[in-house]
């Protein structure tokens, strides 16, 4: 859309145009597949993950880095009615969790 | 205690009190089959085909609205399952499909049989688990059940290695079977927005879903339309939540419905979406849907309120608790002047229905079927033209007689579903109406019906063709028919015959009408092949992507000129 080569002459409105997702999920194999098959099959990009257990190691965090959408409702939505998601919660672009790893990711 | 995961297994089926599983063994589940042949409780249906069983599940599961179960093997026996696997969970039909894997040692390294069985299914599943260890299934086989039935139902996969089978383990106790969750909080505030909305409404139409049949809220919708002089409109899967000549019934809506209906739509002022989820086939082109309308919109699943069309109130819940809820708040209304705005409607542009005398067409065949048949007889279809027919005409009066493949729209269901149905009901007489495109896709489960000697009798609609593509290629296509009329005839009764079923085809009966009641005087299973002339259509028809108000064919005069 032509819309989208505005954006990428500003580095600020690239990121006013994403979101910060939290989910804390059961940790076993596969719940990443579930997760992430949410967006695939909706042809959504997560453009960043961050996976780590969390306490006992019984649950683990999950972030995703995406882009805001209309959708974005309706994939929370969905994504709350997945078995293994026990909640979902959305933040703002300007959440540090993936500012603060921007030294990784250097080209 | 100490038992083996297979017998872990049988064990919390019984107690979860499913009494026939529809299966076929093979290498990766041989413990399992060996533990449920010695289960004196749970009958075992040899389905011919994996899909087969998974349709017997969903058959069960359709007409009692428990889960159904069905068992495959690793690998070609888990692929087979897939197809009725996507088709419960488009439908939301709560079933429990257990698959046999290869052994944990060689998983992941291209055993023989194995297939990524966890992986293939989370796209189609509600849930699905690999286990890991044989204690894992005292927990997991209970919260199976209690997925697939809780809130919207739908298909449950337990994959279990073959050594998780035979693993021994000990315990102390068996744990409860697994039964639904209690449903969602209602929110007072948004049913009284629902109530203020319906109150305050000139002209609303009450749109029923399939919802409320697995909620089994049929009298509790129809006591609403009756309250509130609510013209009601049932999707595919909600046919029978009212009866069909209930008067505020104004039937189907969408791709097919009759032309009245969809007129109604167009005028109605406020949409009023129980358990219904604004499908395109029964929406058309959305923009252009009830354009006019407010929507309340009552469902268990919170994902589906806001999806398609924004509610003006949005009741997530159980729609049986919603309902009962809801109706004190209705106040009594004749809104004679909507009502009699509607009867026009059907006087002027009612489901057109040729040849529905004759027993050699669509119409007529189908009419004297339900004569027949009764109104007790439990009714399924494949998918096509014949379907579209049937969910016009079919004087369907209760929730669970009708089972029909809607969101997936699986050319194969029919005949596997009506055994399933007839395994669950055996006092009923099934009818499984068919197109001869569509039994091809499953008709090894003739074999099946035999054996179990269920009282199914297949309606097959032979037109050679695969008549509602066809009927596609005539309309939007130029007229440039290909790949749908098939160059050779098959002789269903003969093929019917080889597999030990009773058959008849009516191309060679004197009296056609009486060779049908003869099929149905005689008690199990029988094929009636029933000639149909290619050139019948589904009519009206919406073109896909048009708005509803745009149907073709189907007034009432046009085949005066036809």
């Amino acid at each position: 859309m032509p819309t989208q080569t505005l954006d990428v002459t500003s580095a600020t409105a690239v990121e006013a145009r994403r979101a910060v997702l939290e989910l804390t999920v059961n940790n076993h194999p596969g719940v990443m597949s579930h997760v992430c098959g949410l967006f695939s099959r909706r042809a959504f990009n997560v453009e960043g993950i961050l996976c780590m257990p969390v306490g006992d190691g019984a649950h683990s965090r999950i972030w995703l880095l995406v882009n805001e959408s209309e959708r974005l409702e309706q994939m929370m939505k969905q994504m709350q009615k997945l078995e293994d998601v026990n909640s979902v919660r959305r933040h703002a672009a300007d959440h540090e969790v993936f500012l603060r790893l921007e030294d990784f990711f250097k080209e | 205690m100490k038992a083996t995961g297979a017998e872990i297994i049988i064990q919390l089926l019984e107690r979860q009190g499913v009494r026939a599983i529809a299966g076929i063994p093979g290498g990766a589940n041989l413990p399992l089959y060996d533990a449920l042949g010695k289960s004196g409780r749970i009958h075992h249906v040899l389905a011919r085909h994996e899909q087969g069983a998974g349709f017997m599940a969903q058959g069960m599961a359709r007409v009692t609205g428990r889960p159904g179960v069905c068992f495959a093997t690793s690998g070609p026996g888990a692929t087979n399952l897939l197809t009725a696997i996507a088709d419960a969970k488009l439908d939301s039909v709560p079933i429990v499909c257990i698959t046999g894997q290869v052994p944990c040692p060689v998983i992941g390294t291209d055993a023989f049989q194995e297939v990524d069985t966890y992986g293939m299914s989370i796209p189609v599943t509600k849930h699905n688990f690999l286990v890991r260890s044989a204690r894992e299934l005292l927990d997991v086989v209970p919260d199976a059940f209690r997925i697939a039935a809780s809130g919207r139902p739908g298909p449950v996969l337990i994959d279990v290695p073959k050594d998780v089978q035979r693993e021994a383990v000990e315990f102390d106790t068996w744990p409860e079977a697994g039964r639904a969750d209690a449903p969602p909080e209602l929110d007072a505030g948004e049913i009284t927005r629902a109530a203020a909305l319906i109150n305050t409404a000139k002209r609303p139409i009450l749109y029923l879903g399939g919802g409320v049949i697995a909620a089994n809220a049929g009298g509790l919708a129809t006591r609403l339309a009756e309250k509130a002089s609510l013209p009601t409109t049932a999707t595919l899967m909600a046919l029978g939540a009212i009866p069909f000549d209930h008067p505020r019934s104004i039937g189907m809506l969408g791709m097919h419905a009759a032309r009245h209906t969809n007129l109604a739509l167009e005028a109605c002022d406020l949409l009023i979406a129980v358990g219904a989820r604004f499908d395109d086939r029964a929406t058309g082109k959305v923009a252009a849907f009830c354009p006019d309308a407010r929507i309340v919109h009552v469902d268990i699943d919170a994902a589906e309120i806001d999806k398609i069309k924004a509610a003006h109130a949005g009741v997530v819940g159980d729609v049986a608790e919603v309902l009962t809820a809801l109706l004190p708040l209705i106040e009594e209304n004749p809104r004679s002047e909507w009502l009699a705005a509607v009867e026009k409607l059907k006087q002027e542009h009612p489901l057109d229905t040729p040849g529905v005398d004759d027993p050699g067409s669509a119409y007529g065949l189908i009419r004297l079927v339900a004569e027949l048949a009764g109104d007790d007889a439990l009714i399924s279809t494949d998918v096509g033209q014949h379907q579209m027919w049937t969910a016009q005409l079919y004087p369907f009066r209760r929730p669970r007689q009708w089972l029909t493949s809607g969101g997936l729209g699986t050319m194969g269901f029919g005949l596997p579903a009506a055994i399933g149905a007839a395994l669950a009901r055996p006092e009923r007489t099934v009818v499984c109406f068919s197109g001869d495109g569509s039994l091809l896709m499953n008709i090894q489960e003739l074999a099946t019906a035999v054996e179990e000697g269920v009282n199914v009798k297949i309606i097959l609609m032979n037109n050679n063709s695969l008549g509602l593509v066809r009927q596609q290629q005539e309309l939007f296509y130029g007229k440039r028919l290909f790949a749908v009329d098939f160059s050779h005839r098959v002789d269903f009764a003969r093929i019917a015959e080889g597999f030990g079923m009773k058959a008849r085809d009516l191309a060679m009966a004197d009296e056609p009408g009486a060779a049908l009641a003869e099929a149905f005087a005689e008690p199990g299973p029988c094929l009636i092949n029933v000639p149909i002339d290619v050139n019948e259509k589904a009519y009206p028809m919406v073109p896909p992507g048009a708005a509803n108000k745009d149907m073709i064919g189907g007034e009432a005069h046009a085949y005066a000129n036809a």
